[in-house]
């Protein structure tokens, strides 16, 4: 028995590679070649099988994604037929929601859902980026931590306690304090004016943007942290304040990613339901005054799908689910895909 | 020598203060309606929680007493159907994601799924209706689960993925290379050197269904009396928070105060459990 050389290497090689055939090990033998220990490891046909089926499954798990998100549209699609067809596009110009009449416009609760988000994008926008960057650019390591675990736990409470609370503490405030302020010396506006309820458009505004809040602010965290660190010095090595740095090499570089930010928090507030549902006021009416009761388009499924009971109302209230889920799926594409040009490479974390 | 540092223009110097006390005043101003939001449940709740709350069903109106122990039940049963639907699915999704994840099809399902992330609750509500209630003809715990499950899905599916990708690829290559199979080298090692993120990624998704009311409203519906059969109507917290909340007896505010703090309670020890292990590094140690 002679011990293998190198010129049989590349032959020792290639039989350690290949899966050998009974004509390999038959040109082998008869070859005399020096006899040299070979094992071939073959999986077996199970564990092949079982790898097949193992990698498909996991494939459907991922198709079924796409698979709700499809039949998500189609049973919507479908269920809404009937509203669609009678009213067509008058559907979101219309300003009656009368149920027994048969009579069904979506206005506003559209409107009601912009206002509501408008405001509580205007209060929660400058609070959202300025605990972002003070988070990530000023603030004391220490403190870092403890402030975006607290930012963190307020994305955690359920929608219905910021109702709870909105009712007993928020609406009794705006109520007693703040709407009497605010119509003495904003009235002229036009958007202060109306007896004070305290529930109203206000009161879901201010509640969407608390909740709103942490989204924005961690997205914006997010990107300015993928803000790399060499602009930061660079600008800092020209003698620029802390303020001018983050203007000039933070802000400036992360501009498309808080624009995502700000848009998936748009998202939010547009499909948040039981919080507003609670503090509206749920009257179907258009009015300027912030101070006025209204509806959201999330708020009146929520309020009348139960007891929809004849098909064109229920079809008229599937429609609105239907204007939401396109309004909120285009919102969260844009969205992602302005934070995806900015992170890509680093991790997208998943906003729960 | 002159100092070759000239001094700070007083707007400059004043620009730079102005622009930190207004970040860090930001800062308080998104803590303080977390601190009376706690503050005024932590108040009002425990004033409410007593044994009848957590042993007894609800009271008719009028009568003082009774409880929501078949709402925290009905709770539990909804969260339970939920997580069977969506976290296999969800870790499936993850693992495909991340282990076979080239070509359009993963992009557009990781995409899809950021989207599906984005769709308000009341709509998955209106599909689990449509194809769980209308066929059935009644409201179920089923349903609620079916709602909740899909709204798991998108949010393990990413934490997932992004955990697996964070194993090195020479975990994956030894285990191969030990000639095991593919499906258990991914399911026994790679999976496994993750599960702690993955772990955090389902109790993230569980937390974050655990308080969702508007998906149930018309699929679980809720339910005044005892109910274990999940083909039933079946009360859960968040739906009975919202019914008491709204409703004008004193009574009821209570008991909704006192179902808030339990639920608050089990989400906020979710996620605190979720951060400290990860906060432990483990991921770090691994790589």
């Amino acid at each position: 028995m002679s011990t293998p050389t190198e010129s049989d290497l590349p032959r020792l090689l290639r039989i350690d590679t290949h899966v050998a055939t009974a004509a390999d090990n038959a040109a082998v033998e008869r070859a005399e070649l020096p006899v040299v220990p070979r094992i071939v490891l073959h999986s077996s046909p199970i564990s092949k099988w079982l790898d097949w089926v193992f990698r498909n499954l996991l494939l459907l798990c991922s198709l079924s994604v796409l698979g709700v998100m499809g039949i998500i549209f189609y049973e919507l699609t479908s269920r809404s037929k009937l509203s669609i067809a009678k009213f067509g596009l008058h559907f979101f110009t219309g300003q009656t929601w009368d149920p027994v009449a048969g009579d069904f416009g979506a206005l506003p609760f559209i409107y009601g859902t912009l206002l509501s988000s408008v405001v509580a994008l205007l209060l929660a926008v400058p609070l959202a980026v300025g605990v972002a960057i003070f988070v990530t650019e000023l603030c004391p390591r220490m403190l870092r931590g403890v402030i975006s675990f607290t930012v963190e736990l307020l994305a955690a409470i359920p929608s219905v306690i910021y109702g709870l609370w909105g009712i007993f503490v928020l609406v009794p405030i705006l109520r007693l304090q703040v709407q009497p302020w605010l119509s003495k010396y904003g009235a002229w506006t036009g958007l202060f004016t109306g007896p004070a309820y305290g529930i109203g458009m206000l009161a879901a505004g201010i509640i969407l943007a608390i909740m709103i809040v942490p989204i924005i602010a961690s997205i914006t965290r997010e990107v300015l942290v993928a803000v790399p660190q060499s602009q930061r010095e660079a600008v800092l090595a020209l003698g620029a304040t802390r303020w001018e740095m983050v203007r000039m090499a933070v802000l400036r570089n992360a501009r498309a990613g808080i624009m995502g930010g700000i848009i998936l928090g748009l998202g939010r507030a547009i499909g948040e339901t039981m919080a507003v549902t609670m503090l509206i006021g749920n009257r179907p009416e258009i009015a300027k005054s912030l101070f006025a009761p209204g509806y959201t388009m999330a708020s009146v499924i929520a309020n009348e799908f139960s007891e929809a009971t004849d098909d064109l109302y229920l079809s008229a209230l599937v429609e609105i689910g239907l204007a939401l889920l396109i309004v909120t799926v285009i919102v969260n594409a844009c969205a992602r895909l302005l934070v995806w040009s900015i992170t890509r490479g680093s991790s997208v974390r998943s906003h729960a | 020598m002159p100092s070759l540092s000239k001094p700070l223009s007083p707007w400059r110097r004043i620009t730079n203060v102005a622009f930190i006390g207004l970040s860090a005043l930001a800062s308080v101003l998104v803590l303080a309606p977390l601190v009376a939001i706690f503050g005024y449940l932590l108040y009002k709740g425990i004033g409410s929680i007593n044994l009848a709350f957590l042993t007894k069903i609800p009271k008719p109106v009028g009568e003082s007493g009774g409880g929501m122990a078949n709402a925290i039940i009905g709770s539990v049963m909804i969260l339970g159907l939920g997580s069977i639907f969506g976290v296999p699915l969800g870790i499936g999704a993850g693992i495909y994601l991340a282990e076979f994840g080239h070509g359009k099809l993963v992009t557009l399902v990781r995409f899809t799924a950021d989207v599906l992330n984005g769709v308000p609750s009341i709509v998955v509500g209106i599909a689990a209706y449509t194809m769980v209630v209308l066929p059935q003809q009644h409201f179920s715990a089923f349903a609620g689960g079916v709602a909740l499950g899909i709204m798991m899905v998108p949010t393990i599916a990413r934490t997932t993925e992004e955990m697996l990708l964070m194993v090195p690829n020479t975990i994956r290559e030894a285990a191969l290379g030990l000639g095991i199979p593919q499906w258990r080298a991914t399911l026994q090692v790679t999976l496994r050197t993750a599960s702690k993120g993955v772990i955090t990624g389902c109790m993230l998704a569980f937390a974050r269904v655990a308080g969702e009311t508007a998906p149930l409203l018309f699929t679980a519906f809720g339910n005044q009396f005892w109910n274990v059969n999940p083909n039933q109507p079946t009360a859960a917290l968040p739906i009975q928070i919202f019914s008491y909340a709204i409703s004008p007896f004193d009574e009821w505010h209570k008991q909704a105060w006192a179902g808030a703090l339990i639920l608050i309670v089990l989400i906020v020890a979710a996620v605190s459990a979720v951060r400290i292990v990860t906060s432990r590094g483990t991921m770090a140690n691994n790589a």
